[in-house]
């Protein structure tokens, strides 16, 4: 194909969308609404998977040592729990530590054990894939010198499925809507182009090639998917700017988890709205034209 | 330039619209095919353009048969034939000056090309004042006139028309009959439909008469052959 037939190709789609008038609009409209839906979705969706992944984060392996166990014995454990497979990082608590950590939660009278410390020495582990904690945990209950091993047992697992569950109805949720926002907008392009089947056949008899007479169509789904996609863009832009305003400070004090900063996250969801229009207009155009071409 | 060879047409209900037709029309020729309705004369027609492809036999034109073609290069046989059809076929979001146009943008020409050519034919039709209108804004002749540039823009060796001065008052219908003289005039094959008796019986040129799917008739400066 020549350059000015591209060039001509794409002059002709343009000018198809302003005649096609409410047509144009009526497509629009469907990609805008469905693309808002997928935009909102998307960002809550992702929020929530950064809200599991810090809250899976916070997860810790508590190893209690042997309270027999000498300095040596201590630094050797040290070094056995970092060269477990699985752990990421590992802190070292002494019990004085501990005891002080149980003060500032319970009182000041809890200083008369200083004299006498029952507690244990401690090493807090984060394993390297939150999800996999009671294996490695069980791997550093193997190791000497420990005195018993927890990691919130029961609780976790109830967290980390309940986190799994909702990823994927999230995920399920996610695609169920992108489904019907293909069918929807594939069928209002549809619709607009079962109006011109006749074109269609009359540019067939004139001597135009199948690729002549898809290429402006498919150029013109184009055009449906951006225009479809500019208010979506805009209105999740604004929403998340303002939503982010307002919790953010608060949640800051929390510390247990955070939204998604502003950038890049919703450049990247703003991509992705814009991409999803431009595939479902393309596709849409495509698959309705396929079918009057076979003249 | 056509050779059809025992050509046979069955359609899927049943009904067939071509018998074993044997026919050769020479370059220049302008050809009247009349007939009853049904009797075959549009599937006669439209299996010369490939709208349809013959159950069996040969159809060949300038060495090409169209028996054989393959779908892909039927945009190649269109673009070297003109065709002219009863209810117009123009596009309607086109203006004249496009609806022309098209068939000169599939076949790629350059912007000047295309500008020159379709002014010169659009004045040869009549129509280069209303060249920006479009098809609804026209009336029925003019929108005829328009459809015959379109489909010599090219400079086809051979036009086909399928009843074109069907939807026409009789005057316009003369009107459209000199712009086909003229294209004949120039070496162009005219292949043409018609139910106009007077028109026939006027303007003198060979007669091929299609009855059940067979040739009954076929001679030169023929008549029209059938009550009004």
């Amino acid at each position: 194909m020549k350059g000015r037939t591209l060039a001509r190709h794409f002059r002709e789609s343009l000018k198809s969308i302003s005649r096609n008038g409410w047509m144009t609009f009526a497509s629009v409209s469907a990609v805008t609404v469905t693309l808002l839906l997928v935009g909102v979705f998307v960002m809550i969706m992702m929020n929530l998977n950064k809200v599991a992944d810090d809250l899976e984060k916070d997860v810790e392996i508590k190893v209690y040592v042997e309270l027999t166990a000498d300095e040596a014995a201590i630094t050797k454990l040290e070094q056995d729990i970092k060269d477990t497979t699985g752990i990421e990082e590992v802190t070292y608590s002494p019990k004085g530590e501990e005891l002080s950590k149980l003060v500032v939660d319970f009182g000041e009278d809890l200083r008369l054990f200083e004299q006498q410390n029952p507690l244990h020495d401690v090493f807090y582990a984060k394993a390297t894939n939150p999800q996999e904690t009671e294996k490695v945990a069980a791997k550093l209950d193997r190791l000497d010198n420990t005195f018993e091993v927890k990691y919130g047992e029961g609780k976790i697992e109830k967290l980390f499925s309940f986190l799994n569950t909702g990823r994927n109805v999230g995920l399920v949720l996610i695609l169920a809507l992108l489904f019907t926002a293909m069918f929807l907008i594939s069928n209002t392009i549809r619709i607009t182009i079962v109006a011109r089947r006749r074109d269609i056949e009359i540019m067939k008899l004139v001597g135009a090639t199948n690729w002549f007479i898809r290429i402006p169509f498919i150029l013109e789904g184009m055009w449906l998917g951006i225009l479809g996609a500019i208010i979506p863009i805009t209105l999740v832009t604004v929403l998340y700017s303002n939503i982010y305003k307002l919790l953010e400070p608060k949640l800051e004090s929390g510390n247990l988890f955070k939204l998604l900063e502003f950038s890049p996250f919703i450049y990247q969801v703003n991509a992705l709205i814009l991409l999803m229009g431009v595939l479902i207009g393309i596709w849409g155009s495509f698959m309705s034209v396929r079918k009057f071409l076979r003249v | 330039m056509i050779e059809m060879i025992n050509v046979y047409k069955k359609y899927p209900n049943g009904i067939v619209a071509a018998n074993g037709i044997d026919v050769k029309i020479e370059q220049g020729d302008f050809v009247y095919v009349v007939g009853p309705s049904g009797a075959g004369k549009t599937t006669f027609i439209k299996m010369m353009y490939r709208e349809e492809r013959p159950t069996s036999g040969d159809i060949l034109i300038n060495g090409i048969n169209l028996a054989t073609l393959k779908n892909s290069k039927v945009p190649l046989l269109r673009r070297q034939i003109g065709v002219v059809f009863q209810d117009f076929k123009l596009l309607p979001r086109l203006s004249v000056y496009e609806n022309v146009a098209f068939a000169l943008e599939v076949i790629e020409e350059t912007p000047k090309v295309i500008r020159q050519k379709v002014m010169d034919v659009l004045e040869l039709v009549g129509l280069k004042g209303k060249a920006r209108m479009f098809p609804t804004e026209l009336s029925g002749g003019e929108q005829q006139r328009v459809s015959i540039a379109r489909s010599i823009v090219n400079r086809p060796k051979l036009v086909i028309a399928d009843e074109p001065t069907g939807n026409l008052d009789p005057e316009t219908s003369w009107e459209i009959m000199n712009i086909f003289k003229e294209i004949n005039a120039r070496g162009t094959t005219i292949i043409m439909a018609t139910h106009n008796r007077e028109i026939v019986n006027t303007i003198r040129h060979r007669v091929i008469a299609v009855e059940g799917g067979l040739i009954t008739r076929d001679e030169y400066g023929g008549e029209y052959g059938y009550e009004g």
